[in-house]
């Protein structure tokens, strides 16, 4: 057997355990066995590569590799295992950027290089598509990272003319390719390069906070696309596997969670949801409307009195390092013979699945954390929901009010129990920018503070009593 | 259209109805570690930048192919880190309880 068929075989045996992979991602037992097998997968086929040969001569600049690989192994681990896991979001979201880029650089220096080489050949679309949609996920991906890093507002940034001004970008770009195409010039490539980049940024900037997990699936899913447009490029099939089946699946997956919050793709990436704030209220009771409010140590008596309690956990929590005292919290209440469980919902956090990833860390057990349907029976009995940091996941408005904006999504009815307990910060409308009918309901009883000082103090409270 | 490229065509469309009858039915939970997962797997770009750097003929492919080659590699390494360091949270829990018990012995 020659050395590029074994090559060839080992790329194959690759590419199937990547196949492996994402199939044992989908089950939460075989999940981490699945993690495993791709990286070593992944690990074949880098090290089969250094043994690669292009027109009979080995490859060049080993050294170089070697040194490129420890330089983005010292930055990548430690950025990956230290970051908190309330940063995981923005952590992946920049780890995709970078393999965007790679690809952009990928499907150019090949481009580079042919020219280089056989001037006469022909630029093939594949080239271009590559480099487009490589850099727009890398841009994109960057201004995702700054959003939930909070380095700039997570709000929607919109101005004027935004949607008109995007479509001539695009324009511009496809007009480009074809012109590409036609003359081969390096130049211009180059142009649509920073044509890529601006549109990527452009396109990222008005959507909400709230979207960006879903945005984050999908340039996750153009940066596999890309991936595939360079293994066109370089006559890889392992690369064009390996991109093909993260990029549909990645796509198939935005269509899952933009269906979890109950809305279109196409809402969620171009109507700037979130952008109005529609609360009266600002900061600390300037709204006219009453509403109730109670000290810690109330809602302590409160819960020491109940049979069974629902914690429906939001963002906010994990914000202010309250899962840790939350979970003490449940667990004194169950010692106490009253019934503990957590609902759920779909887009707690700030991705799908984030929430249960954070109590599970806090040492919550598994059985307690109830999805969202079991939660809304459950609450129908429940004489208390406690809602911690959540805001726009239990706001009635989704399946009462038609002019809302988060009309349709599904909610947890934290108003079908007995009594509804929110622990805030301020009057502050949620991540979407929406008012909650809720927290002026007679039931609701408002606990304004740091959620973590709030619960230690609530935990003191339940254990005086 | 010559055969290698009709071939790629074949393995791209074959891959696009593999990669969605994968997930089509994966619970609400794991769509994060999915996501993380498929990120990791697409850092496969690091082996076209290796064969991109290997095959630089000028300064400006190096510098190319060198960059690559870095970005390539902390897509890969932290996209597998980082959806281990997730998964890692859905052990049952008696583990972790375990695990837990071993630390504090030591």
């Amino acid at each position: 057997m020659s050395r590029a068929t074994l090559i060839d075989l080992l790329y194959l045996f690759s590419a199937t355990t990547f196949l492996l992979a994402l199939k044992g991602l989908g089950s939460p037992k075989r999940a981490r066995v699945g993690n495993f097998t791709a990286a070593f997968g992944m690990l074949v086929a880098v090290v089969a590569t250094f043994f690669k040969q292009t027109d009979g001569h080995n490859l060049r600049h080993i050294p170089l590799m070697i040194l490129g690989m420890a330089i983005g192994f010292i930055i990548a681990v430690p950025a990956a295992r230290f970051v908190k896991m309330t940063a995981m979001p923005q952590l992946v979201a920049i780890f995709n950027g970078v393999g965007g880029g790679a690809a952009a650089l990928v499907s150019l220096t090949e481009f580079i290089h042919i020219k280089s080489t056989h001037p006469a050949t022909y630029v093939t679309l594949e080239v271009l598509l590559g480099v487009l949609i490589g850099t727009f996920s890398f841009s994109g991906s960057a201004i995702a990272y700054i959003k939930l890093q909070e380095l700039i507002t997570g709000r929607p940034i919109t101005y004027p003319g935004q949607q008109i001004i995007n479509a001539l970008f695009g324009v511009a770009s496809l007009v480009l390719i074809i012109t590409i195409l036609v003359n081969g010039s390096e130049g211009l490539l180059w142009i649509l390069l920073v044509l890529a980049f601006i549109l990527g940024a452009a396109f990222v900037l008005p959507i909400g906070g709230a979207d960006v997990p879903v945005l984050i699936s999908l340039l996750n899913s153009f940066t596999g696309l890309a991936v595939a447009a360079s293994g066109f490029t370089l006559g890889s099939n392992l690369l064009i596997v390996a991109g093909t089946l993260v990029g549909a699946s990645g796509i198939f997956l935005t269509r899952l969670m933009s269906k979890a919050m109950g809305r279109s793709l196409s809402n969620v990436l171009f109507s700037a949801f979130g952008s109005v704030v529609t609360a009266s209220g600002g900061e600390g009771g300037a709204d006219a409307r009453p509403v109730r409010s109670g000290t810690p140590e109330d809602i302590g008596v409160l819960l020491g009195i109940a049979s069974s309690v629902v914690i429906i956990p939001g963002y906010g929590l994990a914000v202010a390092q309250g899962q840790h005292v939350l979970r003490e919290l449940g667990e004194l209440l169950e010692a106490k013979g009253i019934e503990v469980s957590y609902a759920i919902h779909p887009v707690a956090g700030r991705m799908p699945g984030h929430m249960n990833v954070l109590l599970a860390e806090a040492n919550v057990p598994y059985e307690q954390l109830k999805e969202m349907d079991e939660a809304n029976s459950e609450l129908t009995t429940a004489d208390v929901a406690l809602v911690v940091g959540a805001n726009d996941t239990v706001n009635p408005a989704a399946s009462d009010d038609k002019t809302s904006p988060i009309y349709g999504m599904p909610i947890i009815h934290a108003d079908l129990a007995e009594n509804v307990v929110f622990l805030k910060r301020s009057m502050r409308p949620g991540f979407a920018g929406i008012e909650n009918e809720l927290l002026y309901n007679p039931k609701t009883t408002l606990v304004f503070g740091d959620a973590k000082d709030t619960l230690t103090k609530m935990v003191a409270a339940v254990k005086a009593n | 259209m010559g055969n290698v490229l009709l071939q790629y065509s074949t393995v791209l469309v074959l891959a696009i109805f593999v990669g969605i009858e994968v997930v089509a039915k994966i619970p609400a939970i794991l769509h994060t570690p999915l996501m993380s997962g498929s990120n990791a797997i697409h850092g496969v770009i690091l082996v076209g930048s290796m064969l991109i750097l290997g095959n630089a003929t000028t300064n400006l492919e190096e510098v190319l192919g060198f960059l690559a080659v870095i970005l390539g590699t902390l897509n890969v390494v932290g996209g597998f880190v980082v959806t281990d360091r997730m998964l890692e949270m859905f052990k049952p829990k008696k583990t972790v309880a375990k695990a837990k018990t071993e630390e504090v012995a030591q």
